[in-house]
């Protein structure tokens, strides 16, 4: 069985790869590279996958899983510029997937086993366009 | 790996009407969908495209070249047409979002190497919503 939570927070980042010239991030990125950045709304999405305690009926208490994307997500990510103001995007573009990956390494020591294993992190950088990231699964190439 | 999904929309028009039936049979079946003028929707379209990371630009998907290749197969054939009348697969096909699904993913499918020539991204699936509350899903597996 899946539960999932969805928490919102707003953040500007800037697709720039510092390794790329100004013209080819421009090429790569398009407005997204415009130097002094821009924002969005995020929405996260957290699943968890588990069976209901017997006695409790629950996966995991949905309120105890908001309290941890609000510890670990929300509140180091809110109303940050992530380039300059949140590690590791100081060095990694701050692209939809790459927050996903980076929400997942933040969640995944505390969600690694016990009732409610993480299964999923869905990236929302816009209504238009999300991102789904299951963990480091080998490519099935 | 990831899985990147993109929304878009388009507005057609459609009549649900199976020729082989008799009209009375066409009218139980489709109800008020067999209408003879037809009736349209805002059909909304997710395509969502598995792979791993590119290193350099830290994505999985190019989304510019997805919005080209689904503009160019979709947006632009469908988007405010009569899908009976306009759209040469639906000639013959009833235009259920069943079928509708399966032919956007057969022309997506067709014309992917030709957009993303490596061996990823792949296109995994479509998922259409003929109206906020009648949604359908077809995998890309599931078109030969």
């Amino acid at each position: 069985m899946l539960i999932t939570r969805r928490v919102e927070f707003s953040a500007s980042h800037v697709c720039r790869n510092p390794r790329l010239s100004d013209e080819e991030n421009r090429k790569l990125f398009g407005p997204a590279a415009n130097p002094h950045g821009h924002g969005h709304n995020y929405v996260v999405e957290v699943s968890l996958r588990g069976e209901p305690h017997p006695v409790t009926g629950m996966v995991l208490d949905l309120k105890e899983l908001k309290e941890i994307l609000n510890r670990l997500v929300v509140e180091p990510y809110d109303h940050r510029f992530l380039n300059y103001e949140v590690p590791p995007f100081d060095h990694i573009v701050p692209t939809a997937e790459n927050i996903a990956r980076d929400i997942w390494s933040r969640l995944s020591p505390r969600l690694a086993d016990g009732s409610g294993k993480l299964h999923s992190v869905r990236v929302y950088e816009t209504p238009d366009l999300y991102v789904d990231y299951f963990g480091d699964e080998t490519c099935s190439a | 790996m990831f899985r990147v999904t993109r929304r878009y929309w388009f507005a057609a028009s459609h009549r649900l009407h199976a020729a082989p039936l008799a009209a009375e049979e066409n009218r139980r079946i489709f109800g008020k969908c067999n209408n003879p003028f037809g009736h349209g929707h805002n059909y909304v379209i997710e395509v969502s495209a598995r792979g791993p990371l590119d290193a350099a630009t830290g994505r999985a998907v190019d989304t510019a070249l997805l919005d080209g290749l689904v503009a160019r197969q979709v947006l632009a054939p469908f988007g405010h047409r009569n899908l009976n009348a306009d759209v040469e697969a639906f000639a013959r096909t009833v235009p259920t979002s069943e079928n509708l699904a399966a032919e956007i993913c057969r022309r997506l499918k067709d014309n992917w190497a030709a957009t993303f020539p490596g061996d990823w991204p792949r296109l995994e699936k479509i998922r259409i919503a003929e109206t906020p509350r009648n949604i359908f899903e077809i995998e890309a597996h599931e078109i030969e």
